[in-house]
């Protein structure tokens, strides 16, 4: 004999609760929160490191690095001007918000105003586990291929921005940007959306607004 | 990989609800994924075999729901399960469509023995 208990509660609300907290602690430090998924290859570490730099130090920014081993790319955001934690996950394939809790309590959050979360490359894994932050950004890549969104579809629904990177390849490989943008659309309608090439510099100006505008509009409350 | 993480989530909501039922045992898992969850039923199941042992839902049966994909044409209205290579409608051919199922991620019912069903079952044995 046994008895059916309702449960109806979604998976990861653990981690979710977590989310929360890591939150509040950005809000009480009127630090902006980004997380920036991709998968390995896509620019991540290109896109942080031009970021800072047109951010020219107008803002204190901090860099939480994830990776499965190696602080290569936390220490490239060191070089350039920010104040990186770096997080090896271990062989996970994703961060979450108890390993962001973690870096967190490593950072001095007063003296920041910009959180850039660099997460996992990864397009599967690291879009179910919410981490706290303020917006979760993706970065697609021309040389990927414009069938990403039909392939990882879960990737594109829960982020507020997408950057696609390396646009000077556009000539040189298969990218239907009409195709790649039909399949976005329908994900994730309205998606605001930042074509640009962290070799050439072709865009950056517009994605730097757009996270700066952010910026100011949370700590202008 | 990251069904550890979700599995070891599933044993944590999975004790937590056996307790306010006052269960003894857990006998059976009912769970619902979408298909745009990305997650693996039987690695969930292995990694359940694994983490479940010594708790009170030890061997319990994983049942999954997978729900696949679905679009919603705002133009003519059809519902239809999503392809790989395009999420243009199949009837009117129009993009103008959105997701309505398949993010689903949740664990909806757990089957549960408590000490007044296994008083009943005693019972029946004696008898």
């Amino acid at each position: 004999m046994t008895e059916r208990v309702a449960v109806v509660e979604k998976i990861l609300s653990a981690n979710d609760r977590l989310a929360e907290d890591n939150r509040r602690r950005l809000d009480d430090g009127h630090v902006f929160g980004v997380n920036i998924m991709a998968s390995p290859g896509a620019g991540k570490t290109s896109l942080i490191e031009r970021t800072l730099g047109e951010l020219g130090g107008r803002w204190r920014v901090g860099v939480v690095d994830g990776d499965v081993a190696t602080s290569i790319d936390a220490d490239r955001a060191a070089a350039a001007g920010a104040s990186a934690v770096q997080v090896n996950t271990g062989g996970e394939c994703h961060l979450d918000a108890v390993m962001l809790h973690g870096a967190l309590a490593e950072m001095d959050l007063a003296n920041l105003e910009l959180l850039i979360v660099e997460n996992v490359g990864n397009l599967i894994c690291p879009a179910g586990f919410q981490l706290g932050t303020h917006k979760s950004v993706l970065v697609a890549s021309v040389p990927e291929g414009d069938d990403k969104p039909y392939k990882y579809p879960g990737m594109y629904r829960g982020v507020q921005a997408l950057v696609i990177n390396k646009i000077d390849l556009q000539p040189y490989v298969e990218f239907d940007m009409e195709y790649f943008r039909q399949g976005v659309e329908v994900l994730n309608p309205g998606l605001e959306t930042f074509p640009l090439s962290c070799k050439t510099g072709e865009g950056l100006v517009a994605w730097v607004a757009w996270l700066e505008n952010h910026l100011a509009a949370l700590r202008a409350n | 990989m990251h069904e550890l993480p979700v599995t070891e989530s599933i044993l944590e909501m999975v004790q937590r609800h056996a307790r306010e039922a006052n269960a003894t045992r857990v006998t059976d898992l009912y769970l619902v994924m979408g298909q745009l969850s990305s997650l693996v039923d039987d690695s969930i199941q292995f990694y359940w075999d694994i983490i479940s042992e010594g708790t009170l839902a030890e061997g319990a049966q994983l049942h999954f729901e997978r729900v696949p994909g679905e679009l919603f044409c705002l133009d003519c209205g059809s519902r239809y399960v999503m392809a790989d290579t395009t999420f243009a409608c199949p009837s009117c051919h129009g993009l103008h469509v959105q997701v309505v199922a398949g993010d689903e991620f949740r664990l909806d019912a757990i089957d549960v023995q408590t000490p007044e069903d296994q008083e009943q079952i005693e019972g029946e044995a004696v008898v």
